[in-house]
């Protein structure tokens, strides 16, 4: 017992300091199931989160992307299987202590009073008000507005912007948030492709840090060029998961999307490049519904 | 792109270079944003000032008017008399109108006006909805159903609290049935919580016209007059008894600002954020109606005090809770000792209800808001 509770008292004392570094592994999911509404929309799903790596979620509509981030953020409870967010399964971690150690940016925007956009990113600031991390609160504000391209309109209310400039203003928020794992839910959706290239920069400068970064991607392209491994889901199972260059095969992606591909290398980087194998115009299955011909 | 090498992984972030370095393509950081001054600040602290006249002035003048003049300046010096920094209280009767009569009055009107508005500005934030307030969403009429059944019963079994308990009992019965059921994925749409409002308004008055049908004249009389909220009623008794919860709700609410605000994101991202937000709903409930329950055990329903002044406030002073939650405290309490001053001395010697002059007001307001949050979401679903 006395072991017991000398073991327990340092832990504690180590989390009341702080996150301290992060763990080469900062997130795992291990045989992990989630359902939802009584189907099991995730299962057997094994993976490990490094730290100083980009991992990029990629998959069909319905795969179970968001899904599998919101296991891993610990938004979602595993109905079977284990999901840890440092040394701990992530539900035992108080929200604080959550806060202080993940980010997450969802794919929904929403602020309910028109907050300037430096307040909003400021709210990032929230799990360290009172510990001395706040005294860098200005600093972290600043950066990350500027690191999305958001400080040409930080004192404008966030409900004033357009879709893009919100998802830069929300990515501000989790970048100003200062955690050690970063997790974005289709970061790009709203962007245009200057601002898609400059997810891909700020995902590998997170991960240049020390962080360790999941992000959920739709463009095959991006997720092979930012991204240090790639997992591939298919119907709530990981398909593959490995460096992009292993992973996003013609013969797989078609499979898996139900839409053939080529994948060829870029004459510039030596990246896979996914081009869609497209039908000839006005040659596709008629419906029937537009046709006018019977007058 | 390296395939996973050995995580350098275990260096914390730097803490002075927020990863600018890294990734930006952009030229040198100039931060023009932090250099720039706040003129939020400097609004809220000038608002802050105005609102302190306006509450000062406000309680000199109410009780200075009234069928029984008192000069504003016997005033301060019966204040001062009673404080002993020297002073006289004012001649014959006048000291006992100021004392008993008009200071309760005031008093009381200070109090349900701070607690209003801070309800108020606690439930919007809680439902992310600017059209939210106690009275529109029906937690003063459930409140009042509780102080009326406390009134129809002659109920006393907390003494001089019983009204005031029985308000908050109810209060807090509707706030939780109200969120309930207004509320799906995590957030709450406005025309359900509007919607709810109806249902709830509609039960309230059911269960009220069922009390008042027991109820003998006496106490049909007092449940009448009380229900069109009025602060004619004012006693210091009354003002004891209430005075309690109200400070308690009143001296909690700043402590959730910051909370509040994160809240606006969303309950999932105030989550990630670091809000217990389970906790946070429960704690702000309890408050809501706590300060809810104080003000109608006393006036009955005076509404839409909790609507107009926090949304005028957050026009003003922006959305941040910090500064928000005080000011809106102020202005609640300087509009309703204005207000009563109107309703007691616009057709005097009769007396407008309270609650009948500020619905007179506030419906146009509420209009006017639902219009507006109408086209702003383009239209409701």
């Amino acid at each position: 017992m006395p072991l017991d509770r000398s073991k327990s008292t340092a832990a504690r004392r180590r989390r009341a300091a702080g996150p301290g570094p992060v763990p080469a592994r900062p997130a795992s999911l291990a045989d992990a199931a989630v359902a939802l509404g009584g189907k099991e929309v995730l299962r057997g799903v094994d993976l490990e989160v490094r730290a100083g790596e980009v991992l990029s979620l990629v998959g069909p509509n319905g795969a179970g992307k968001s899904t599998l981030l919101a296991a891993l953020s610990g938004d979602l409870p595993t109905a079977a299987g284990e999901a840890l967010l440092w040394d701990r399964p992530v539900g035992e971690w108080s929200a604080l202590e959550a806060a202080r150690r993940r980010a997450v940016l969802p794919q929904a925007h929403r602020v309910s009073f028109p907050f300037t956009v430096r307040d909003v990113v400021g709210m990032g600031r929230a799990p360290w008000a009172g510990t001395g991390r706040s005294g860098e609160d200005e600093d972290r504000i600043a950066g990350a507005l500027a690191l999305t391209e958001s400080d040409g309109f930080a004192d404008r209310p966030f409900t004033s912007l357009s879709g893009g400039e919100q998802a830069r203003v929300m990515l501000a928020r989790v970048v100003a948030q200062d955690a050690g794992l970063v997790l974005f839910d289709e970061p790009t959706a709203a962007l245009d492709l200057r601002h898609q290239e400059m997810v891909g920069r700020l995902c590998r400068g997170l991960a240049a840090e020390g962080r360790a970064v999941v992000i959920v991607l739709h463009d095959l392209d991006l997720a092979a060029a930012y991204s240090d491994r790639c997992a591939l889901l298919a119907e709530g199972r990981i398909e593959a998961c490995g460096p992009p260059a292993e992973v996003l095969a013609a013969e797989r992606l078609g499979r898996v999307y139900r839409q053939p591909v080529t994948v060829e290398a870029d004459a510039a980087t030596g990246l896979p490049r996914v081009t869609p194998v497209r039908t000839v115009r006005d040659s596709g299955p008629r419906s029937g519904l537009l046709d006018i011909s019977h007058g | 792109m390296t395939p996973a090498e050995p995580p350098p992984a275990t260096a914390p972030p730097a803490p002075k270079a927020p990863s600018t370095t890294a990734t930006t393509s952009r030229g040198p950081d100039t931060r023009p944003a932090a250099a720039r001054p706040r003129p939020r600040r400097a609004v809220t602290t000038l608002l802050a000032l105005v609102l302190t006249g306006l509450l000062a002035l406000g309680v000199l003048v109410s009780a200075s008017n009234g069928a029984f003049a008192i000069p504003p300046g016997d005033i301060i010096d019966s204040i001062a008399h009673r404080l002993g920094l020297g002073g006289a209280p004012v001649e014959g009767t006048g000291e006992s109108v100021l004392w008993n009569i008009r200071f309760p009055r005031v008093v009381l009107g200070l109090l349900v006006g701070a607690c209003l508005a801070c309800a108020g500005t606690l439930m919007q934030g809680t439902f992310g909805n600017p059209l939210a307030e106690p009275g529109i969403i029906g937690v003063s009429s459930g409140a009042a159903v509780g102080a009326v059944a406390a009134i129809a019963f002659g109920l006393t079994f907390a003494g001089n609290w019983t009204i005031a308990l029985c308000a908050f009992i109810a209060g807090l019965a509707t706030v939780s049935v109200v969120y309930l059921l207004s509320r799906s994925g995590g957030k709450t749409e406005v025309v359900t919580l509007v919607l709810t409002g109806v249902a709830v308004n509609g039960l309230a008055g059911a269960l009220i016209g069922l009390f008042i049908f027991y109820a003998d004249n006496a106490e049909i009389t007092t449940i009448t007059f009380w229900q069109l909220g009025s602060l004619s009623q004012a006693t210091w008794p009354k003002i004891f008894a209430v005075a309690p919860l109200a400070a308690l709700g009143l001296l909690a609410a700043p402590r959730y600002a910051r909370r509040l605000d994160l809240l606006a994101l969303g309950e999932r991202p105030a989550r990630h954020l670091g809000v217990d937000v389970e906790r946070l709903r429960l704690h702000l409930i309890v408050i809501v109606a706590l300060l809810t329950g104080a003000a109608v055990a006393v006036s009955g329903v005076i509404g839409f005090i909790g609507l107009v002044v926090p949304h005028l406030l957050r026009m003003a002073a922006g959305p941040g809770h910090r500064a928000l939650l005080p000011l809106s405290t102020m202005g609640g309490a300087a509009v309703i000792v204005w207000a009563d001053l109107a309703a007691r001395t616009a057709a005097a010697p009769a007396e407008i209800p309270l609650g009948i002059l500020t619905a007179l007001v506030g419906s146009p307001f509420f209009f006017w808001l639902l219009r507006r949050t109408r086209r702003r979401q383009g239209g409701w679903a």
